[in-house]
């Protein structure tokens, strides 16, 4: 850089700092003292429960990105609902699962005058504004797997409670002790935020009197790495050579503490199960090691998601807390707080059922 | 070398003014093939969605036609994005931020020029690992996080239409943007020296230009329109995240190339560069609304990106092929 470069570098910033400053203290807006601007406008629109749900409804699916093997399942069940209701199904999405590409499609779906859009948002606040425009082109919008911000969807399809996870966990794992004796847990991370939310349900359920008789010796941590949780299912074997159960609240941690498992001398002794994707545990199923173990079903999700869809379009349901509609094979639902519906209990792999899960 | 020997002569043919006429051409077929595409809400929507590009090929183009590149722009623009973030949960005005963030860019973008100019080192190596650094950087500063709730007012701004009509507030700011670069590149002796660098930089040097200062503030413009596309970018999807933009340098590279502009430097003209940007995102906004998948939006792009490649290279063959038999038949008489 020559001397005049340099005097004009420092000259540019100079200018540029007294321009900032100037800003600063003239006092523009700042996070504290912005309006209260993000109200959002409620629907003045009411429900009719007795509203036939309608055919020809056009609903379009976005998930995360494309070619995704668990949304793909998540979006067949939406599919399959949209059959039986006689509507047009449609899935678009982005390859790449960022949120700046959702939008381009949201904004296409709102060209195409879609009359539902199924999303599962890549950045609850960055696909906001185009759903709220869908919103204000008359479109409904159903979140599922992962939430939009509230007020920019109608409904959110949660698909397990943290409650019913737990809950479901310590049945299982009751189960297979036959009511008695030691258990373990081999977790993620030990500041895994869901995992950690599962257990603190576990435990109060094994305080419970039906549950008095299981013991928890120990808390693993695998940080949802296929070999360290390997060596940690390893470990709480020997170090408790009466363990019954070993409930893995991870598909890595229960995938890797089943591949031990069958391949020790505990096979059969020592029960493994959690949550698991089915192609994981297919095998270990197969060879006996595990018997059962739970996980949502995806296909339920999309739906689930179809049928809360088409009740909106057909304005069974509006997305206020209480109102209820049926959703075909599932059954009833009824709409939580803030618009959440929940799927219900996770769904329980076993010998007899696996085969029917592929994902 | 060809166009500086014989200027004039090939504008008409030149690949910028075909890729002209085919985006026109694309544009009047879409209206009518296309349904929704000729809506005024789709040109918002298309115009928002090229609205980054354009911006950051302004000084992409610039910095091409001078024979170097800078791969580090959305990276810039990821960085300013997350410090947007962090300086406004820590409390600063968003009148203080937005100037901040345009400097910062400016700043990263010195580092570039810097490191290429002043070490001489090859851009494309500099910008490269100004790529990772920056993105590296955005990373530290926000995390995997997301900051969301900024100014309804200029949010609101950004993603609204001049008088609630159909055209973006913010493309005041493109035709703004792209009539100073335009004027500077095609009508100043400034703009001129640019080719003659891009052309042969050892000559332009012994005819007086200072090559490095002026690649030097190239890349200097060059992350400020990024820090400020930063700006943009945040506020449009009101979210400030230290992924925004990630692969936007290659869709900026993509559409100045398909613009005619030579990677090698000398050649191309901002309305082409213009051109190629409308084109590529008025293909996939009109493909998209044909449903079809992204994955034949890839291969339409980059079928695109190889015959501007290919294209003019034939052309150019022929037309000496053509003359030299001319030439010889001329001189057989």
């Amino acid at each position: 850089m020559s001397n005049s470069t340099r005097r004009r570098v420092l000259a540019a910033a100079a200018a540029s700092v007294a321009l900032f400053s100037a800003a600063a203290c003239s006092g523009g807006t700042t996070r504290d003292n912005q309006g209260d601007a993000g109200a959002a406008p409620s629907s003045g629109a009411s429900a009719d429960p007795n509203a036939k749900l309608k055919e020809g409804i056009k609903m379009a699916f976005l998930p995360k990105q494309l070619n995704n093997p668990y949304s793909d399942v998540e979006t067949s069940g939406g599919k399959v609902a949209i059959d039986e209701l006689k509507g047009e199904y449609k899935l678009v999405g982005p390859n790449d699962a960022s949120a700046s590409s959702q939008v381009s499609y949201i904004n296409t779906l709102i060209q195409q005058q879609q009359d539902v859009i199924a999303i599962a948002a890549n950045d609850p606040n960055a696909v906001c504004p185009s759903l709220k425009q869908a919103k204000a082109a008359g479109i409904n919008i159903v979140g599922f797997d992962s939430d939009a911000a509230k007020e920019c969807r109608d409904v959110f399809i949660n698909q397990a409670t943290t409650q019913g996870i737990g809950e479901s966990l310590v049945k299982m794992a009751n189960e297979l002790a036959g009511g008695e004796g030691e258990i373990a847990i081999l977790s993620a991370t030990p500041n895994a935020t869901n995992q950690n939310a599962w257990i603190d349900v576990m435990k109060t359920e094994l305080a419970k009197p039906e549950n008095s008789k299981l013991k928890l010796v120990k808390t693993a941590y695998g940080n949802d790495d296929d070999q360290k949780s390997f060596q940690e299912a390893q470990g709480l074997l020997q170090s408790y050579p009466n363990l019954k159960v070993i409930v893995s609240p991870t598909t890595v941690g229960i995938a890797a503490a089943s591949r031990y498992v069958s391949s020790s001398s505990f096979k059969g002794k020592v029960q493994v199960t959690g949550l698991g994707l089915p192609n994981q545990m297919r095998q270990y199923v197969k060879d006996g090691t595990v018997k059962k173990f739970a996980l949502w079903n995806p296909a339920d999700i999309g739906y689930l998601a179809a049928f809360a869809g088409v009740a909106l379009a057909s304005g069974q349901i509006t997305g206020a807390e209480g109102e209820k509609f049926k959703a075909g094979k599932l059954g009833d639902y009824t709409i939580g707080k803030d618009g959440e519906i929940v799927l219900g209990p996770p769904t329980e792999f076993t010998p007899e059922n696996i085969d029917q899960f592929k994902f | 070398m060809s166009e500086l020997r014989r200027p004039g002569s090939r504008r008409a043919l030149g690949w910028d003014s075909i890729i002209v006429a085919l985006t026109v051409v694309v544009l009047i077929i879409a209206s009518f093939a296309v349904e929704n595409f000729g809506t005024s809400r789709n040109f918002t929507f298309l115009a928002l969605d090229l609205l980054p590009i354009a911006l950051v090929a302004l000084p992409m183009t610039f910095i091409i036609v001078t024979g170097e590149i800078d791969l580090s722009v959305a990276s810039t623009l990821g960085f300013t994005s997350a410090l947007m973030g962090t300086f406004w949960t820590h409390g600063l005005s968003i009148e203080t931020i937005i100037p901040l963030c345009v400097v910062i860019g400016a700043i990263l973008g010195a580092v570039n020029g810097f490191l290429v100019t002043g070490l001489g080192l090859p851009s494309l190596a500099v910008t490269i690992g100004t790529l990772a650094f920056y993105r590296g950087l955005a990373l530290v500063v926000l995390g995997d996080g997301a900051v969301a709730d900024f100014p309804a007012a200029y949010t609101g701004w950004v993603t609204g239409n001049i008088g609630g009509g159909s055209i973006p507030n913010v493309l005041i700011l493109l035709v703004i943007l792209a009539l100073i670069f335009g004027v500077i590149l095609h009508a100043t002796p400034f703009g001129r020296s640019l080719y003659a660098i891009g052309a042969n930089a050892q000559a332009a040097h012994f005819s007086g230009i200072r090559v490095a200062r002026t690649k030097f503030w190239l890349y200097v413009v060059s992350g400020a329109v990024a820090g400020l596309v930063g700006v943009l970018w945040t506020l449009r999807y009101s979210s400030a995240r230290a992924d925004n933009g990630a692969g936007l340098e290659l869709a900026v590279v993509a559409a100045v190339l398909l613009g005619g502009v030579s990677i090698f430097g000398g050649k191309g003209t901002l309305p082409g560069v213009l051109a190629g940007v409308v084109l590529l995102a008025a293909l996939q906004n009109a493909l998209r609304l044909e449903d079809v998948s992204g994955q034949a939006l890839n291969i339409v792009t980059g079928v695109l990106l190889v015959a501007s490649v290919l294209l003019p290279n034939i052309i150019t063959s022929i037309r000496t092929t053509w003359q030299r038999r001319r030439l010889r038949s001329a001189a057989a008489h």
